[in-house]
């Protein structure tokens, strides 16, 4: 964006957002809103503690294990959809019922069959993740141009050989798009895990922190958690931005 | 569709008998051999009890009307469209899938977009289990061949449509199929580019000698490249006629268009498909 005539740096509007949240901040309005230099304080401290860092740790162990979980059945699962019919009338309805469910009402039916640990935490923030990468890995699968498929059979090309050389490269730019989606959801999903299930992690932070009505640290677990997603969901773009130039001629 | 089927089958048309055929031409040796195939799609017949040979080291142009069943007779004889009854023979063996003795050129080009223009050359080797060090050097000649040296890092939307034709050329010939099937192959490039694949092409069957099965709409291309052309009508398709020129194929890329069998069997062709199109 431009501004009298000068580029403006990418996400020049958070600092216009920082100095608003700063002057209401200051200006004591709320015990809810304390000044965004006061968070950035308690952040730098609170970094700093051994329960913030074993929380970052179990926070992190669940939701990565959740969305490599999500990743590494959902590309598969949507590109098998995507290329057989049968499958892809059998499993969609599905998929669509869990896309729109609302997942946290399932929580305490899966702490009931997978008890009250990381486990159960792990399989939510899958839950929250996996459905928009199968419909997205689909959705790519679908749109592959005809005449690549034929490609690929009349040079003799196994399933194995279709699915990884073809199929999965053609889809790409859809697939990458869905894990970004579903990487923030998965963020929510294991957040409400932690405080669901089992008070454990940034879950735990936050249950605290509210009900003791420490804003400050509150919205310090909340800026470290946004600032992750934030940098995840701008990686996988940058990964999109980067076979963007193919996703116009397949 | 029903009517111009209903159409199609009150036209008696002369059917062409293989046998009669192969006794014009005692001495020719058939690569691919089509045989009473029909082809249905639910009610509507595509391709009618359709008999055409092939002979080894020509190119035979399949030329007719859109929507009379040309590409989907390619793709049959590629083994990429089941037929409804009859066979397929090449080199006197059945086939009913594709095959390592056919290579097939895509109107839309096919390249792997995410690939370079190497990748994409010795792709159908690779899919063959070739050793990268092998393929590449198999694909390197034939990136040579095509005229695309230099360019073997490039990507298919770095280059121009003629030259992503090139790469699917390249691609099927360092398969080394016997059989090479183009489908329309330069109809999505620009005039004066297919003006040079054409001559191109004269080239490289006197060079390799495969079989080309080429499909085209244009009368044009098919009279220039040809050694063998088959008229087909629609609705249900049938072959209606087999020509052969003769006399300019030896007079150089440079005569052809100017020659007056060339002319007359443009015209004949024109005279012979104009009531069919719309």
């Amino acid at each position: 964006m431009k501004l009298f005539g000068r580029k403006l740096p990418a996400m020049s509007s958070l600092l216009v957002w920082a100095a608003l949240w700063e002057v209401i901040g200051r200006m004591d309005l709320t015990f809810f809103v304390p000044p965004i230099s006061a968070v950035f304080v308690t952040l730098f401290g609170l970094i700093q503690t051994t329960a913030f860092q074993n929380a970052l740790g179990t926070t992190a162990y669940a939701f990565l294990l959740g969305v490599g979980f999500a990743i590494v059945i959902g590309i598969p699962v949507g590109i098998l959809m995507g290329k057989t019919r049968l499958l892809d009338e059998l499993l969609l309805p599905w998929v669509n019922i869990f896309l729109s469910a609302p997942l946290t009402a399932l929580v305490p039916v899966l702490m009931v069959l997978f008890g009250f640990g990381t486990k159960t935490i792990v399989i939510t923030t899958t839950l929250f993740a996996i459905w928009i990468i199968i419909l997205n890995a689909r959705a790519g699968v679908m749109q592959i141009n005809r005449s690549m498929v034929e490609m690929g059979r009349s040079f003799g090309a196994s399933p194995l050989d279709s699915f990884f050389k073809i199929y999965f490269w053609a889809a790409l730019p859809e697939i990458l798009g869905g894990v970004r989606i579903g990487v923030i959801r998965a963020v929510k999903g294991v957040i409400i895990g932690q405080l669901l299930v089992s008070i454990v992690g940034f879950g735990a932070l936050f249950e605290l922190y509210s009900s003791n009505f420490l804003m400050k640290e509150f919205w310090a677990v909340l800026i470290v958690l946004f600032g992750l997603a934030f940098s995840i969901s701008e990686f996988l773009g940058y990964l999109e931005r980067k076979v963007a130039f193919y996703a116009s001629a397949r | 569709m029903k009517t111009i089927c209903s159409k199609g089958t009150t036209v008696v048309m002369s059917q062409i008998n293989p046998a009669s055929l192969k006794e014009a031409r005692p001495f020719a040796d058939i690569a691919v051999s089509v045989r009473n195939v029909s082809k249905n799609y639910g009610d509507v017949q595509a391709l009618k009890d359709l008999s055409l040979d092939f002979p080894r080291g020509e190119l035979t142009s399949l030329l007719g009307p859109s929507g009379c069943g040309k590409t989907t007779l390619l793709k049959i004889i590629a083994g990429l469209l089941p037929q409804s009854s009859g066979t397929i023979e090449v080199d006197g063996k059945t086939v009913t899938s594709p095959g390592p003795d056919r290579a097939f050129v895509f109107q839309d080009f096919a390249l792997l977009p995410w690939a370079n223009v190497m990748r994409n050359v010795a792709f159908g080797l690779e899919l063959r289990g070739v050793a990268k060090s092998e393929r590449e050097a198999i694909a390197e000649k034939y990136i040579r061949e095509v005229g695309l040296a230099g360019f073997e890092l490039k990507f298919p939307h770095q280059l121009s449509g003629g030259m992503r034709q090139r790469v699917g050329l390249a691609r099927a010939l360092s398969v080394d199929a016997q059989v090479l099937l183009l489908d329309e192959p330069f109809s999505a490039v620009d005039e004066q580019t297919r003006r040079k694949f054409q001559e191109d092409m004269l080239e490289l069957v006197a060079n390799e000698k495969k079989t080309f099965i080429f499909v085209t709409h244009s009368i044009e291309e098919a009279v220039y490249v040809s050694d063998q052309i088959a008229i087909l009508l629609p609705r249900p398709s049938r072959v209606s006629e087999i020509i052969r020129p003769t006399s300019f194929r030896g007079k150089g890329v440079e005569n052809i268009r100017r020659d007056p069998e060339y002319l007359d069997i443009v015209d004949e062709i024109w005279a012979s498909l104009r009531s069919y199109v719309e």
